[in-house]
């Protein structure tokens, strides 16, 4: 076990599956530099600086995939991926099927996203469940170092193309990583962060964090949250989500991106649907508005769910849960 | 002429049958027949909506072909595809892209595959896409990197006059495709694409050259769209005058008109040569017409990889 941080761990992540199979390829927009130890071990054939031109950059990597390799592009900033559309929604997640199963896309694109740097909103746009509502496409996004090491690793060696999308605020956060190169997290497999008996939390990314600290402040009011953390949108792991809410029969997703058909109202349907006798309050969503990400860090901060607003939507669940009051007991002199 | 035959035959049954409408490279045989002659079996082809004749150059069988664009299991997909974007690894013909320009932006992936080992040694990638595609963005990406990483693929742009249903005199700066392509600093070539013979040796000499250096070269071949974008269509958009001059540089009565002054094609021979292809189309619709439709429990097969 070691001590790393996001960006670390990706790294390794790297490192280690391109030392296993030399059909993976690292490519994008300042990788060779960014990612300077890959292409010391590797060599610039399989660690290629890219031009800024994400069409053919995953155009590339999804004809690559068919035809042998296994590339991991970096994208650098999830907004970009708009400009790599076609080739990721049209062509990885479409002409496998299309071609009755004639074709494989094993490849990896990796992106940043989220509040915390004060980029605004065409470096700072949550879309990950844009690509969640893409047939063909397996999309991650972790929270904790070893669990990013772990799924980058499962999706280099995964038949079909995986985003990984990376919380800015979350690159430089540190936490205990496995050693082993055998260390995989399965794609498809939620977390329990923090088992719990009175609200099930549901999260993923930073906003995970964040349901932990409430999840500590509600210990306070008498209130036991189970924290979830996704860890892969697609695919969803139904069921760990909703043994969470047929135990707890209360549930809170939390989400920066925006609410509108996003990951929450996809976990809400899921309890409604599939969990609906086991409700004992209406299933509540906190995420980011519909708008923009601002630049300015009041307005950036003011997006991202707090868990001063987890706390207070939990105790409108719980209104009978009151404050634990602890005995102090006085020493006589 | 098989080819011809096969497409006119769908356009048939599709004005008596029902069936779904396809975009025919009718006019356009002879780049694809002068193309795929230069190339091998090491060779790997990236197509487009517009690709019946390039599958059926390459070896395809007219009865699979003609099953998939009517949507039935023994397609080259399994009925998945239609006739839009047909692939057929057996033949090399990988990764089909009905997204106008699609193909060029997945066609340095394939190439770079072939160039790091991943295809047979000597192996040349060849993107087959029109003057629509031409003007999508990504073709300057793709020819920008293609040239930067020296990569083993051919540019093939069959500027068929026609973008969907819009002349493409309306919609670029410039009369040339290839002078796009002269600017990125790759070798290039403009020919009549309806001269079988001028493609097949323009096309063996660019494979040649990539085969020997490894670098990316363009072929720009000038040819006609004779029937619509998408059948049936009544071309009333066409302009007449120009589609007259081009009928009568129709590419296949071009070569038969150059082997019968030449001596190596008597009439008697093409009569049976007809009744041959006439033959091979009737085969072709029995067998699509009775192939069974995929099985709807089915319907989720495919989507993702084991």
């Amino acid at each position: 076990m070691s001590i790393l941080n996001v960006e670390q761990a990706i790294n390794q992540a790297l490192q280690e599956e391109m030392h296993r199979d030399s059909r993976v390829m690292v490519m994008g927009e300042g990788v060779a530099k960014s990612r300077a130890a890959l292409l010391a071990s590797f060599g610039p054939q399989r660690v290629r600086n890219t031009p800024l031109a994400e069409a053919v950059i995953s155009g590339t990597a999804v004809g690559a995939a068919a035809t042998g390799l296994r590339p991991v592009v970096d994208l650098l900033f999830a907004p970009f991926l708009t400009y790599a559309m076609d080739a990721l929604v049209n062509s990885a997640g479409k002409l496998r099927y299309l071609s009755g199963g004639q074709h494989e896309f094993p490849l990896v694109t990796l992106s940043m996203t989220g509040a915390g740097w004060c980029v605004g909103a065409q470096h700072n746009h949550n879309l990950e469940a844009m690509f969640v509502h893409a047939p063909g496409l397996k999309v991650v996004m972790p929270s904790t170092p070893a669990d990013f090491k772990g799924l980058i690793k499962t999706a280099i060696r995964d038949n079909n193309p995986v985003l990984v999308f990376t919380d800015l605020s979350l690159l430089h956060a540190s936490g205990e990583v496995p050693d082993e190169t055998e260390f995989l997290v399965p794609l498809g497999k939620a977390a329990v962060s923090r088992e719990g008996t009175d609200v099930t939390l549901v999260s993923y990314a930073k906003t995970v964090n964040i349901c932990l600290e409430s999840a500590k402040q509600l210990e306070e009011f008498g209130i036991s949250a189970e924290v979830i953390d996704l860890r892969s949108l697609k695919p969803l792991d139904e069921e760990t989500v909703l043994r969470s809410v047929r135990k707890t029969g209360r549930l809170v997703i939390v989400q920066e991106a925006s609410g509108l058909c996003g990951m929450a109202a996809e976990i809400a349907a899921l309890a409604v649907t599939r969990a609906f006798e086991a409700l004992r309050a209406p299933v509540v969503r906190l995420t980011g508005p519909d708008a923009p990400a601002a630049a300015s860090w009041v307005l950036e901060q003011a997006t991202v769910p707090t868990a001063g607003k987890i706390v207070q939507a939990v105790r409108e669940m719980l209104p009978h849960a009151a404050p634990v009051v602890r005995q102090q007991i006085v020493q006589p002199a | 002429m098989l080819i011809r035959a096969y497409e006119e035959r769908l356009a048939l049954m599709q004005q008596n049958n029902g069936v779904p409408g396809t975009c025919t490279s009718v006019g356009q045989e002879a780049c694809a027949v002068g193309v795929l002659g230069a190339l091998d079996s090491r060779d790997r082809i990236i197509t487009n909506h517009r690709s019946a004749a390039h599958l059926l150059a390459r070896g395809a069988d007219p009865g699979r072909l003609m099953a998939e664009v009517l949507g039935r299991v023994d397609g080259y997909c399994g009925g998945h595809s239609g006739s839009l974007h047909v692939s057929a690894r057996e033949l090399g013909v990988v990764l089909t892209s009905t997204i106008v320009g699609g193909g060029l932006s997945l066609a340095p992936g394939v190439a770079l595959a072939q160039k790091m080992g991943q295809g047979e040694e000597g192996g040349v990638v060849v993107v087959f896409f029109g003057d629509g595609a031409a003007c999508e963005g990504i073709l300057h990406e793709s020819l920008n990197l293609a040239v930067q990483w020296q990569l083993p693929l051919l540019f093939v742009c069959e500027n068929n006059q026609w973008q969907a249903y819009v002349h493409r005199l309306e919609t670029m700066a410039d009369d040339a495709i290839y002078r796009w392509a002269c600017g990125h600093g790759l070798d290039t070539q403009r020919i009549d694409g309806n001269d079988s013979d001028l493609v097949l040796e323009a096309a063996r000499q660019a494979v040649g050259a990539i085969r020997a250096d490894g670098r990316p070269r363009f072929l720009e071949l000038l040819t006609y769209r004779q029937r619509g974008h998408l059948e049936p269509d009544d071309l009333a958009y066409v302009d007449q005058v120009e589609r007259q001059r081009w009928l009568k540089r129709d590419p296949i009565a071009l070569m038969q008109a150059r082997l019968k002054a030449e001596g190596l094609l008597q009439d008697k021979e093409l009569r049976t040569i007809e009744e041959q292809i006439h033959r091979q189309t009737d085969t072709a619709q029995a067998f699509a017409e009775a192939s069974p439709w995929p099985d709807p429990q089915k319907l989720l097969q495919h989507v993702y990889a084991g």
